[in-house]
């Protein structure tokens, strides 16, 4: 009898694991066997074809001496840590703003969130073209008679990374607030007449009671603009196109030179396991927070 | 002593909220700060469109944020059938009837491929599903660079590196994670009773998917489809890797025509190509409106 029973165990619901053959590819084969497969050739020579002599951790020595690399590295933490900052701080006001029930709410939503649905090269393009310093922002104000005004971040090298930084929250903070507003809007209305019952302030309402009450949507928001960030390519090879010099080099982009123009893949792919590292960090104290450990909510 | 005036004014009538000012210390506030952040939001849009409707005499002499003086409609004829990249100067109109053949099928594969794997592991959850999904759910925060040469590699064994179909492949391998998720939720969230009713009357796996899944679930589909035309419109590092240059996407070209080295810049026309390529998912988001936002809100979600 268990004889009989056995394949018709394996081939109970078949249409089922038919069905999900895709995605079980996908995780296994793409996700699971690429990854693995890059940090394994991570430690190898490959030039031009990936080939398995071993190096050790010569590609990541190479890497961690190169000048570009180290620019990049740079780039990202300043990016980083700045559009974290800034985004959470004006999604949260906007989000906060919108949620005074006020008129043409749905009007402004609207406006925040638009360039969220454009493309990081239509993004870089643009303020690439607001940035220019021959007719952009820093003739207009040179016009007004304020002759000896300098603002030309993407010519230099020193306060690039702050233009692209503007043209990325302009593109990504509608999103947030979108988010941070989903959150106060979970936020029972009991709260906020308790609150005012006790005569508490409004903005230490916020600070002491509202925020601490949405960590969970702060985590996941967290969680989404930090991968975010690890990701920004497109808005620089639009925008600078890493320049000038290597200037505003972000470490997407070095592991696409170093793959498909340089032909050294086995930087690319060291340079790109780093940037896996980097994600796993954030990701894995969350999904332990997240899923694993105590249960709360 | 003012307060307590007031206050003895305020008894005499009748209770319950008093019905407020429009034009209270705290309103001018809010939607004064709201106002001058709708600006910069506003702004580059008028930027794009104030530069694309000039002539390139009149933007050397004046600035950007001034209207134009002769509106020309010449930037954007010449953006869509003669800008240049490289040898070609066909035009964006190569880049988007590229880009609306990449998208179109990438979008309908992703879709399909996703609902049915949603609809699987809502219903029909086999042993070790809920691995595999978790498997994919994490894949959606790796990035991208780390598993670009193996599909490289992949593609080129099955014969379709660079070719339109091995980026749709693409498209929707990545599109997978979060769309699964969406539908997977919104499968879970239909009565089980009604699944169990299909059963008993003896519909199987695909009977109950189209008859019963397909029917009751438009709003997801509206959602998900918002959500990879955008997606895959948008994208430029997939285009950039798995295509050749005769079969880049719209916005792979923008940025060749944008940011080559040759030639006078003609910001006009650099405008106006910018403005086309961001008109589709424009488009999207202001025709969907409120599904938009419910599907970044989805894909927030994630995990």
């Amino acid at each position: 009898m268990s004889q009989a029973r056995r394949p018709s165990r394996l081939f109970k619901n078949i249409s089922a694991k038919l069905a999900s053959l895709p995605m079980v590819l996908t995780a296994l084969v793409v996700f699971l066997g690429g990854t693995l497969w890059t940090v394994l050739y991570s430690f190898t020579d490959s030039k031009l074809l990936p080939r398995l002599r071993f190096v050790g951790l010569d590609q990541y020595e190479r890497l961690w001496a190169t000048e570009r690399w180290l620019v990049s590295i740079q780039n990202l933490a300043i990016y980083g840590l700045l559009s974290l900052v800034f985004s959470f701080v004006i999604g949260f006001l906007l989000a906060a703003l919108l949620d005074q029930k006020i008129r043409f709410e749905s009007a402004f939503r609207t406006i925040f969130l638009y360039p969220f649905a454009l493309s990081f090269i239509v993004t870089g393009l643009v303020w690439q073209w607001i940035l220019n310093p021959d007719f952009g922002v820093q003739q207009i104000v040179r016009d007004l008679g304020w002759t000896s005004f300098t603002f030309d971040p993407l010519y230099d090298a020193d306060i690039v990374i702050y233009g692209v930084l503007f043209a990325g929250l302009w593109q990504g903070t509608g999103l947030i607030m979108c988010l941070m507003l989903a959150g106060l809007r979970g936020i029972d209305e009991d709260i906020w007449k308790a609150a005012r019952v006790d005569g508490i302030p409004m903005w230490k309402t916020y600070l002491f009671i509202v925020i601490p009450m949405m960590r969970p949507v702060f985590i996941t928001t967290l969680v989404i603009v930090m991968s975010g960030i690890v990701r920004v390519y497109d808005l620089v090879v639009a925008q600078t196109g890493g320049g000038p010099g290597i200037a505003s080099e972000v470490p997407a982009k070095y592991v696409y030179e170093f793959m498909f123009r340089a032909q050294n893949l086995g930087q690319g792919f060291a340079a790109s396991t780093m940037m896996l590292l980097s994600v796993a960090i954030v990701l894995i104290p969350w999904a332990y927070f997240e899923f694993g450990g105590k249960k709360h909510g | 002593m003012a307060e307590r005036g007031t206050h003895a004014f305020a008894a005499g009538e009748p209770r319950g909220t008093r019905p407020r000012r429009a034009l209270s210390g705290r309103n001018i506030m809010i939607y004064g700060a709201l106002g001058v952040m709708a600006l910069y939001y506003l702004l580059p849009l008028y930027v794009m469109i104030v530069t694309s409707l000039k002539g390139m005499p009149e933007i050397r002499l004046g600035n950007i944020f001034a209207p134009p003086v002769e509106i020309t409609f010449q930037p954007w004829v010449k953006a869509w059938s003669e800008a240049c990249t490289g040898l070609n100067c066909d035009g964006l109109s190569r880049g988007f009837w590229n880009s609306v053949r990449i998208t179109v099928p990438s979008v309908v594969l992703s879709i399909i491929i996703a609902s049915v794997n949603g609809y699987a592991l809502a219903n029909w959850r086999f042993k070790g599903a809920n691995a595999f999904f978790t498997i994919l759910i994490f894949g959606a925060f790796i990035p991208y660079q780390v598993m670009l040469y193996p599909l490289v590699i992949l593609l080129r064994e099955m014969g379709i590196y660079g070719t339109l179909w091995g980026l749709v492949m693409v498209h929707t391998i990545f599109g997978m994670p979060i769309l699964t998720l969406l539908f997977r939720n919104y499968f879970s969230a239909i009565p089980e009773e009604l699944f169990k009713a299909a059963r008993v009357d003896g519909a199987g796996f695909w009977g109950i998917y189209f008859r019963i899944m397909l029917p009751m679930s438009l709003p997801i589909f509206v959602v998900a489809l918002i959500l990879q035309i955008t997606g895959i419109w948008n994208d430029f590092l997939f285009g950039v890797v798995y295509t050749k240059p005769d079969l880049y996407p719209m916005t792979v070209q923008l940025n060749n025509i944008v940011n080559s080295v040759q030639g006078v810049k003609e910001y006009n026309v650099n405008m106006a190509a910018t403005l086309l390529t961001g008109l589709v998912p424009l488009a999207v988001y202001f025709v969907s409106g409120k599904l938009f936002v419910r599907g970044i809100a989805a894909g927030a979600v994630k995990g």
